[in-house]
Order: C-alpha cells, then structure tokens, then sequence
C-alpha cells in the first residue's frame, strides 16, 4: 500500500502517491526537493547536551526542590506511574481505534472511574475533564442541565469567599450569577448565615473541604439539610480531597456532586510538570447528565457509549487526559485503601507538625489545627516595609519553591503551607526553621537582602506589575 | 489616606459623587491601595441597567481580581475608557482621573444610605 505524502484542496495542487517499494527520494518530483543547505545551526553534541543540560537545571521543580505550595498538593509523583505510561503499548495507540483493540485501556478507565467512586461516596464518574476547573465548569454545566430538565428556574449559585477563585469563574462561564457568601474567621460557613440567602433561585452552593484556611467543614450535614431542603444541590470541590481520603467520603456528607484532581490527590504531575485531569463525580440522578462517551460492559466487553440523550455532550477532545488516568490509576492500585488512608493521614500530621512548630512565632488566623495544609498571617511580625512577597522571593534564594502568597485574599498577607505526606521530617524542619528564620530575624535586622532577593536564581526580582501592563510576549 | 469630604462611600470602598441625578463611581485611596499596582480594568457597558450592590466591573492587580460593586441602582451612562489603555491612573488619581463609571441612579433613598466620609474613615 503506497503512503500519500499530501493531500490539499481539489484543484489546489495533485497529491502524490509513494511506492513503498522504491526509495523515496526517486519518487519526488524535481520540482519539489531542496537544493539549498537546510540552514540548521551547527554545534557539537557536547556543545548541545550542555545548552539542554543547562536549561534543565534552571527549573525548579519536585525532583529538584521543596514545594510547598499551598493548595496544590505537590506530592512526589510515583517514578513507577511514569515507566509505565510510557509502555508502548499505551503510547502506540490511536484514540480513533476501534474500541475492541483497546479493551485493555478501557478497562483501566472503567476500574478507574469505580476507585473513584468508592473513594469519594459517589455513584458515578467521567474522566473527561482536562483539569480541576474544567471539571467544576462541566458539574455547573450539568447542574444547569438537571434543572433545567425537572423545569425548574435557577440562576445563582454561592460561593463562599474562602472558596478557590475558580468557583465563581467556573459558576459565571456556565450562565449563573455569583451570590457570595461570608465565611467565618476559620473559613467555614455558617448554616444560619448560609439559610438567609438560599432562596428558590438557588442551584448550588459550591464547597471545598477542607477548606482554603485547611479547617474542616463541622457543620457539613446541616448545611446538606438546609440547601437540600431549598431544593439545590450541593457541589465538592475536591482540590483539598487529600486531607480527607479514605476518612471521609464526600458522597456521606450529602454532597450531589464533586470533582477530584489527579494531578494533586493521586499524584500525577502538574504545573510545568504537565497536563491535569479532573474527573467529576455525581450521585445516581445525575448521571444522565454526564459527558459522552460513557464507559460501560456491555456482555463481555467494554463499549463506548455516546446514546445519552441528556448528556451535556462531549468536553474534551478523545476521552480526557489518558496518561494522566493511567498515573493516578496506578497510584490508587500501588497504594490501595489503606495507603490511601495513611497518605491523607500523613499529609494532615505533616501539615499540624509545621503548624505546631511555628504557631507560637508566626500569626495563624485559623486557630492551632489543621488539616493538610494552613495559612499564616505573618503581617504583625513584619516591623519594617517587608511584604509577604519579599519573604517568598527570599525563600527562592534560600533553595525552596515559595509558598502560596495572597491567597486566600480573607487573610491579610497570607502565606498558604501544604507540605503533602511524601516529605521528610527533616524537611520540615529545616523549611520550617528558614522561613521563621526570614520572618522574624532577616525582615528587621537585613530587610534589603529581603528586597533585593532572589539573588541565586538565574534571573532576579521580576518586575510583575510592568509584566502585566505591558507583556513582552516575543523573543527579539 | 485621603477621604475627601464632599463625597459618598460605600462599605466596599467604592467612592459616589452626587450632581443631580448622576452619580461617578470610583474606588477610594484606601482602595487602590489594598489592591496595590492596578494591571487590568473591565468596565460595564453604557445603557445597562444596573441593581445596586451587583458586581459591574472587575480591577485586577498583581496580586487578584476584585469585583467592584455599584452603589447605587439605575443606568449605566459613561465610563471612563481611559484607565483602560492606563489602569496606573486609578493608582494615582483615584477620586479624578481614575473615577469608573457614571449611573444615572432612579432611587434617591440608595444615596441617602450611603456613608458619609466620617463613617467610612471609623470603618477603615
């Protein structure tokens, strides 16, 4: 069978055929061949493997760096999950394939979709979405989709100001207008302040638990009771679902429907690192409303099935981020249920232990617990004009990747902690002795070292606000 | 911080000055410097109707965005496209050159409720 080279629009220009049994530079025309050196630089290998060599170095990432950015959960990814996405017999196949030759495949995704379920008490799951607030836009699709369908008109959804920016984002691109709701000073949400404004135009109320501060949601089964009593649903958004694992089960709390992120929870990698997963969750009546195709046995094999008539459609290209699912599929099978448990059991005892270590030094608004991660407020310590910012920018020169700053925007200054159950103790410590280190002494004793930092890294101090205003978006 | 007496304020720190019945909206000194560097405005569009307390512009610094919420209800009659080719002005001329948007407002009692510059310095 011969191999067609190109193919352009009919009377654009005739498409040649190759013989796969000639040589091929025989078989294109004279016309069409370079007869001038291609112009590619020349270096030696040595000179080449260093340029590359070199620029790898200037990452920061998990492999090379503490990373304790608080809300992304920057666990160590399993080296394992990374060898095996690579097999070949994953990285050869076509997406457009016929779905018996890739049983194999499908059957993960199913497995996968039920580890999801039975860790997050939902009923069922779509892989589809590429990222965390992918999957917060597709559950606000599909809760729009729900009421639309038993004819119920509603248009706002709450969000509490202690929730991720992405919420009322996710919430206003699917057509609903934002309420916002105040929380407390530990960032949970009150069920008497909540009931005030659950009104008939209510469709949800989109919560984080743990959530922003790292405090757990007490009242969870009577905020359940008051929004469900309104008739709204109530919606997870799993990116602290690694405090909670194996504990607690979304689904118990009374939750309808939820996302998770595998690229924080179930360890794959993100950021630089690459692509993100978030698979959304729903319970039993909401299923009709999930994305196409949905995976299913049909006798003895795995099908495809894109019949759903009140699905919201299809949101990714394919069947979502594949390699990404086989990573976070072997995380859950290498850990299993109890090392799932102890993992979220960890990454709450590392977060307390740094918690512990710096409460009586630094401010902490939410009070001397936690959950996997926390925030402090080291304002009242900064005695000269030292900003949160000069702290993390020091802390690149000291060889760790800066925390989460300015967020949550409840807390003035704030510096957001997640350290993950994967570090050392003796991380921790030397972490948590830098950066009080920083706070306490260098901000009044060296504060220029703080404004002039970093000064190690391979470029300096960033002059954000001009990077914004006016961006330099090309290499000249 | 400079609260100029001849305005209104609100609690969400955006500043009214009352002629008739336009009101110009802006955000006050405490404000613009709370929300530090301004690098991005959005503003509504002229003849929209407005809810007071609703969101109809957003300010976005180095550090957020922030919903800027109108004080008063009614039409949307001028904004000031300037501080969008230079978001700096509302840094340094907040109560001037770097005022929003201006509402025809419908309801005198809306204004009525707004603070004076005494109570919005005890809040800040």
């Amino acid at each position: 069978m011969g191999r067609l080279l190109n193919e352009l629009p009919v009377g654009y220009c005739p498409a040649y055929s190759l013989d796969s049994d000639i040589e091929i530079n025989a078989q294109i025309p004279e016309n069409l061949k370079r007869n001038l050196d291609l112009g590619l630089p020349n270096v030696t290998e040595s000179d080449l493997l260093r340029h590359f060599t070199n620029l790898s170095r200037k990452n920061y990432a998990l492999s090379t760096t503490f990373y304790p950015l608080g809300s992304c959960t920057m666990k160590h990814n399993l080296l394992v999950s990374e060898r095996i996405a690579k097999f070949n017999n994953f990285t050869n196949l076509h997406p457009y394939q016929n779905s018996k030759t890739i049983q194999g495949v499908l059957e993960i995704m199913y497995n996968l979709e039920k580890d999801l379920c039975e860790i997050s008490g939902m009923d069922y799951f779509s892989l589809q979405q590429a990222a965390g607030a992918h999957g917060e836009f597709a559950s606000l699709l599909i809760i729009a989709k729900y009421f639309k369908s038993i004819k119920q008109k509603r248009t706002k959804v709450i969000v509490p100001d202690s929730a991720h920016g992405t919420n009322p984002a996710s919430a206003t691109l699917a057509g609903f207008d934002i309420v916002s709701l105040k929380s407390e000073p530990d960032g949970s949400v009150l069920p008497e302040k909540l009931k005030e404004i659950l009104t008939p135009e209510i469709a949800a109320i989109m919560l984080t638990v743990p959530n922003t501060l790292g405090t757990f949601e007490r009242n969870i089964h009577e905020i359940s009771k008051v929004v469900h009593e309104n008739g709204s649903l109530l919606y997870y958004d799993g990116a602290n679902l690694n405090a909670i694992m194996g504990v607690v089960r979304p689904g118990d709390m009374g939750f309808d429907i939820m996302h998770v992120n595998l690229h924080k929870t179930f360890s794959t990698p993100h950021g630089g690192g690459g692509p993100g997963s978030g698979p959304v969750g729903v319970k039993a009546f909401l299923d009709p409303f999930l994305p196409v195709p949905k995976i299913e046995i049909a006798g003895n094999e795995f099908v495809l099935n894109y019949e759903k008539p009140k699905s919201i459609g299809k949101l990714k290209a394919f069947f979502g981020n594949f390699p990404v699912l086989l990573k976070a599929y072997v995380y859950i099978k290498s850990l299993g249920a109890k090392g799932l448990k102890n993992a979220s059991e960890q990454a709450v005892l590392n977060a307390n232990y740094m918690l512990a270590r710096f409460k009586d030094k630094i401010n902490v608004p939410a009070g001397n617990r936690c959950m996997h991660e926390f925030v402090l407020a080291p304002k009242a310590s900064f005695k000269s004009a030292i900003k949160t910012l000069d702290v993390a920018k020091r802390l690149l020169d000291c060889g760790y990747y800066a925390p989460t700053v300015y967020f949550p925007l409840i807390v003035e200054e704030a510096i957001m902690i997640e350290p993950t159950e994967t570090e050392s103790k003796e991380t921790l410590d030397s972490f948590v002795d830098v950066l009080t280190k920083i706070i306490l002494d260098e901000a009044s004793s060296e504060p220029q070292k703080l404004k002039d930092a970093p000064v190690n890294t391979a470029v300096g101090r960033l002059n954000e606000v001009e990077a914004a205003r006016n961006p330099v978006l090309r290499w000249k | 911080m400079d609260i100029p007496g001849n305005l209104k304020y609100t609690k969400t720190h955006e500043w009214v000055k009352i002629d008739g019945s336009i009101a110009k909206v802006g955000i006050t000194d405490f404000a613009q410097h709370e929300i530090t560097d301004i690098v991005h405005i959005e503003l509504p569009e002229i003849g929209k109707q407005v809810k007071k307390g609703q969101p109809v512009a957003i300010i976005e610094s180095v550090k957020s965005a922030f919903d800027i919420y109108t004080p008063v209800s009614g039409k949307i009659v001028g904004t000031n496209d300037s501080i969008l080719e230079s978001p700096e002005n509302v840094n340094e001329s907040p109560y001037e050159g770097g005022y929003l948007f201006v509402v025809e407002f419908d309801d005198e009692k809306e204004v009525e409720s707004l603070l004076g510059a005494g109570d919005y310095k005890k809040l800040i």
